[in-house]
């Protein structure tokens, strides 16, 4: 059952709120627009003594990240929280808490990258992350930002994953924005994930020496990245018994990947976090006038859920893809790998590529429309099948 | 001297070492070019060759020096260098 309690917050408090009822062993951070609000308000907690959190105060990210995969590594459930060039100090640590399979919670406000330098919403920060081995959420609004710290602890911890969890929301859009959140109570969350699971050990086993991070060599560093590719493989259905035990417990509903209006839809548009809430309401208005037109979803990226997509895509007879992120000189990442999961099929829908919002620039009601448009007369023509579009630059 | 190397499946995760010592049973003595050889006659027992040895790989029994641990000696010469009675020589490795 749910709380049936509701507040009123912003993203990032949300991300502090969630991380104060899981009450952490550990918490290191460094703050950088527009995370700040979620360390800064954790802090608050912490001065007030309301979590049993060790607060640890680093010099940089990259200190912050070590000092996670230090505590992990020590047994200790830890957290942090970042965004765009905090992430990318992060870089080689987030490797290697991978590799060495520590279940971090990080919360990331996804900020451009500079440069320019710019601190507004993109997604260039988690992209370049996507092959880094960490799981990624990413949230539409404040109760999936919510609902997914909530959730990531239990994908990270399960025996068959122990992977760091990256939970994405949009900077500023969402992590600055006020909306109603309905939490869980303390109790429920306390008893929801529990305490940490029996293999999740650590080094500080009393008469149980481990060595953590010894130098892996040719003999064996493929075996362990062979490890690392399986754990992967084994996300997506952890995501999904965690989602249908989170649904059967608090009556709350998500999918790997949403389906909105897409039944019966000949058309849908497919994006990340919080330009969906805008793709809804344009799906809403256009249904109205009668077009058949949805939105798709995914809440996951890493692992790709690349069969669930292809077949979810599958029989619609134009599909657009937004990216919040470009790869110079290639395919927008979204858009490469959904090419990449329906070339298992004959038969394919026509399907184009958009880049939107880069530097945190409005996605438009006005320029999803043109969006629209461009799928109605695809889908009978396919014009504009295979191309790449810039959505709103000048 | 053969290792048996364990599958993906079989290894701890993360590459973590689970028990002390197992360096033992990491023959390093594979990686050698020339071989430290010991001569008896020659040795007065100082341990120059034991106290500088990097790899553990002098053995010494009842007092006396014995020879060497060839599993693990990575043939690095430093016990033939500061051997004062030129007592350890080093050889080429037939292989």
């Amino acid at each position: 059952m749910s709380s049936g309690r509701f507040i009123a917050v912003d993203g990032a408090d949300t991300a502090a709120f969630a991380m104060k009822q899981i009450d952490p062993d550990v918490v290191a951070a460094y703050p950088i627009t527009p995370q700040t609000e979620i360390v800064m308000k954790f802090s608050e907690y912490v001065a007030n003594g309301e979590v049993k959190t060790r607060y640890v105060t680093v010099e940089s990210e990259h200190s912050a990240m070590s000092a996670c995969v230090a505590a992990a590594a020590a047994g200790a459930r830890a957290m942090t929280a970042t965004a765009a060039n905090g992430l990318a100090l992060m870089w080689e640590i987030l490797y290697i808490a991978a590799s060495y399979r520590l279940p971090i919670i990080m919360g990331v406000a996804n900020r451009a990258l500079s440069g320019p330098i710019n601190i507004h919403g993109d997604h260039s920060d988690a992209m370049g992350a996507r092959d880094s081995g960490w799981v990624q959420l990413y949230s539409e609004n404040n109760q999936e930002v919510y609902d997914n710290y909530i959730m990531a602890l239990k994908i990270a911890e399960h025996k068959d994953v122990m992977l760091p969890v990256m939970v994405n929301q949009d900077g500023f859009i969402t992590s600055h924005s006020v909306e109603n959140v309905e939490p869980l109570t303390d109790e429920q969350v306390r008893d929801y994930i529990g305490k940490k699971p029996a293999h999740f050990k650590g080094l500080l086993t009393y008469g149980k020496p481990v060595t953590i991070g010894p130098l892996d060599l040719q003999d064996y560093y493929f075996e362990h990245k062979m490890q690392q590719h399986t754990a992967m493989q084994k996300v997506l259905p952890v995501i999904k018994e965690v989602q249908e035990d989170y649904f059967k417990k608090f009556n709350r509903k998500y999918e790997i990947i949403e389906k909105y209006k897409a039944d019966d839809a000949e058309m849908v548009i497919v994006g990340m976090n919080s330009v969906m809430g805008t793709v809804k309401d344009l799906v809403d208005e256009l249904r109205e006038k009668g077009v058949k037109i949805g939105a798709i979803k995914p809440r996951v990226f890493r692992p790709f859920p690349k069969n669930e997509i292809a077949d979810i895509l599958k029989n619609f007879k134009a599909v657009a893809i937004l990216d919040r992120a470009d790869s110079f000189g290639s395919f927008a990442p979204l858009y490469a790998e959904t090419l990449a999961a329906m070339y298992k099929f004959e038969k394919r829908p026509y399907i184009r590529s958009y880049i939107h919002g880069l530097g945190g620039r409005d996605t438009t009601m006005e320029l999803l429309g043109t969006v629209a448009n461009d799928l109605i007369k695809m889908k009978d023509s396919g014009e504009g099948h295979l191309s790449e579009a810039y959505l709103g630059v000048r | 001297m053969k290792e048996q190397k364990k599958s993906w499946n079989e290894l701890p995760i993360g590459g973590s070492i689970l028990e002390a010592g197992n360096s033992k049973n990491y023959f390093t003595g594979t990686w050698r070019t020339f071989k430290p050889v010991h001569n008896a006659k020659l040795c007065i027992n100082c341990y120059f060759c034991w106290m500088h040895c990097p790899d553990d790989s002098i053995v010494i029994e009842n007092g006396k020096v014995t020879g060497m641990d060839l599993d693990h000696c990575k043939g690095c010469g430093v016990c033939a260098e500061v051997c004062p009675k030129k007592a350890i020589t080093m050889e080429k490795e037939e292989k």
